[in-house]
């Protein structure tokens, strides 16, 4: 059940900044730097953080949209790092990939039937019919009437042109779909048609997300686990309930409280942790964390030590020099409320 | 809870047509509310809804393509539609502060930010440069902006999206306006940073007296600002109550529904998310039944043939919907 469909290790992605007449390199952009994580067959991780953190670079590095730096990505077995041209095609109906911009990521000048097909031209030797067969059942699976196939993508709604992006993507049965904030230009009342869209499709063909996205509450409710990142680092990583009942990480508990909550009485009570100053820029990253610029609780040691990104508890990683002291003060206590918190917030995530 | 005889701004079935090539859009449709002086009035909707439109109606600040084919805004007893050029211009620069979604496209790019906001200074207040150059270096620090000198000498590309919407709030600020207009001003916005700016909101509110309005789509944010909610959808508002009462006792059927959509950041989920199927009104006509009618749960014959009027449901809430949701049947009006 649990097995591991993605494995990310080391995953760097630095983007070289040039600059003079002789375009000579003068420092990089650390979009994405050290990144680990798992992403387990069936679930959705979700990946939060503000712009820039590098959240939706790391969604385009995995699926190699670029080529990232050091490091490797292991889907089903397969390290797509290492993969050139022709083996890496074949991999590519595997791994797929759901765009914010409805609007942007459709051919204007194509039918729906037609940008829907392509994937099936592209990677299947299925004839004219059986694609045609095969556009139809998408178009059902992701409630798009048939007799929309002739139109183009301007006559949609963006609703609607989600979905048509959502049935390109399931054209070739993938396992794994990085959803880069699918639901970030759409309206309130419409992103909850497509959030549960996905999550029929993801409960009906068993596949696995990583779904990127700014939007806390929606987080909350769709992925099975979350990490949270920070100027091209994971800060958190751990399930759902955990992480959003008990953040470790200075920073994920300052943007946890950070998203208003739609109701007046709680809003009132409730007390924000308002941080400080703006996010460096990932070219010039602080020495020491990533975060000791705002940190509410910098310690000298923030601004000298890289902390590590390891486990504290079970299941719920985090990199935080705080988590280390109180480890080494409190150790015993904090594994035990670990070992009791273990099995019944593990089972409550799965069903 | 306050009661002044004269309202701030009284608008009054307010209605804005944009012609276009493929027909004419009704994008307000008889829209009125009032503002008191010093209430931040938070109005929400989605894309479309008119609340934007709405405000730059009332503003005279519309395309050419737009026209108002009704209604009267009194500001402060004063007719604003009727107002000439130069008392219209006076009424934009110095009664009226707006804040604009996007600061980046706001602000001006070829100038420092002290032009921009002395500019305005020395045209509606009548400063001298020099006493200019020191308000604006105020209103910079009023604002939470570290070196306010130095900083008047920067360009907007110097300043951070934060930052940038914080000197947008300065110059809005300049004139000290009686009402301050804010469309969607921490959209763009990270979490983080949003929550910089509403903190800055809540102070500004303790040392200024100004009425706000202030347009989001965001519930969130609104349940923490805001004294008092217009909820619009289809160029209409359907409903309005103070914050409290409209979020604890929602009476129309599309605030009740967008409520139910929305996931919550502090709660465990729910089963699966309540959606609003459909589509949002076209606007092609002016209403002539409910337009939310083709996508409520509850609609009945009524609503398809009566566009409903605003029904008052509570201490200062009203609501336009012929359903009542305490019977679960017909309104009795």
């Amino acid at each position: 059940m649990s097995d591991t469909l993605v494995e990310v290790r080391d995953l760097r992605m630095y983007f070289p900044i040039y600059k003079g007449v002789l375009r000579r390199k003068v420092g990089e952009v650390k979009a994405v730097d050290d990144l680990n994580f798992d992403i387990k067959a069936g679930e959705t991780l979700g990946l939060v953080g503000e712009s820039g953190c590098g959240k939706s670079t790391t969604g385009r590095a995995i699926l190699r949209l670029y080529d990232p730096t050091s490091g490797s990505v292991s889907i089903d077995g397969t390290d797509v790092v290492q993969l050139e041209g022709n083996d890496l095609r074949a991999q590519r109906p595997q791994m797929q990939m759901i765009f914010q911009d409805p609007q942007a990521c459709l051919n204007p000048r194509m039918k729906v039937a037609d940008i829907i097909a392509e994937p099936l031209r592209e990677h299947s030797d299925m004839s004219a019919e059986q694609r045609r067969e095969r556009v139809n059942e998408l178009m059902d699976a992701v409630g798009l009437a048939r007799r929309f196939a002739n139109r183009y993508p301007h006559e949609f709604s963006g609703g609607q042109r989600q979905r048509i992006g959502i049935a390109r993507a399931l054209a070739l049965n993938p396992k794994f779909i990085v959803c880069d904030e699918p639901i970030a230009a759409l309206d309130v009342s419409i992103q909850a048609q497509v959030v549960n869209l996905l999550e029929d499709l993801q409960k009906e063909l068993g596949l696995t997300y990583l779904f990127i996205s700014h939007d806390l509450s929606m987080v909350r409710h769709l992925a099975t686990r979350v990490a949270v990142m920070y100027l091209g680092k994971i800060v958190e990583l751990a399930p759902r309930a955990d992480l959003y009942n008990r953040p470790k990480h200075p920073y994920t508990q300052a943007l946890l409280s950070a998203v208003p909550t739609p109701d007046p009485t709680v809003e009132a009570t409730r007390k924000h942790i308002i941080l400080q100053g703006d996010v460096p820029s990932p070219a010039k990253p602080p020495k020491g964390c990533n975060f000791c610029t705002r940190c509410p609780a910098v310690m000298p040691i923030c601004k000298e030590v890289e902390p590590t990104f390891k486990e504290h508890g079970a299941g719920h990683f985090a990199a935080c020099h705080l988590l280390e002291q109180d480890q080494s003060e409190a150790g015993e206590l904090s594994q035990k409320q670990a070992e009791t918190a273990e099995t019944p917030s593990q089972q409550g995530e799965t069903t | 809870m306050r009661d002044t005889p004269q309202p701030l701004l009284d608008v009054t079935a307010l209605k804005t047509v944009f012609h276009t090539r493929s027909g004419d859009v009704h994008a307000v449709n008889e829209v009125s509310f009032d503002i008191a002086p010093g209430e931040l009035v938070g109005v929400v909707g989605e894309s479309g809804s008119g609340k934007s439109v709405t405000m730059m109606s009332l503003m005279g600040l519309l395309p050419k393509s737009a026209e108002i084919s009704g209604g009267e805004v009194l500001f402060q007893g004063r007719n604003v539609r009727g107002m000439d050029r130069n008392d219209l211009l006076a009424f934009r620069g110095r009664d009226v502060g707006v804040v604009f979604q996007d600061p980046m496209t706001s602000l001006n790019p070829v100038f420092n930010v002290g032009y921009q906001i002395t500019d305005r200074l020395r045209k509606y207040m009548g400063l001298s440069r020099a006493d200019a150059r020191k308000r604006a270096a105020e209103l910079l620090a009023l604002v939470g902006i570290p070196d306010p000198e130095q900083r008047l000498r920067d360009y907007p590309h110097q300043f951070s999206g934060g930052m940038r919407q914080r000197v947008m709030i300065a110059i809005a600020l300049a004139c000290d306006p009686k009402l301050l207009i804010a469309d969607e001003p921490t959209t763009a916005l990270d979490v983080t940073i949003q929550a910089q700016i509403l903190e800055l909101v809540r102070e500004l509110r303790q040392k200024l007296d100004m009425g706000i309005i202030w347009i989001t789509h965001d519930l969130g944010v609104v349940a923490g600002i805001a004294d008092r909610v217009l909820v619009m959808y289809g160029g209409q508002i359907v409903e309005q109550g103070p914050v409290a009462e409209l979020f604890a006792n929602p009476q129309h059927p599309y605030t009740r529904a967008l409520l139910e959509t929305l996931p919550s950041v502090t709660e465990e989920r729910s089963e699966r998310l309540r959606t609003i199927e459909g589509q949002p009104p076209s606007l092609n006509a002016a209403p002539s039944s409910c337009s939310f009618a083709p996508r409520c749960r509850h609609a009945f014959d009524r609503c398809l043939r009566e566009n409903p009027t605003r029904i008052d449901v509570g201490p200062r809430h009203d609501a336009a919907c012929w359903w009542d949701p305490a019977t679960g049947g017909p309104r009795n009006v």
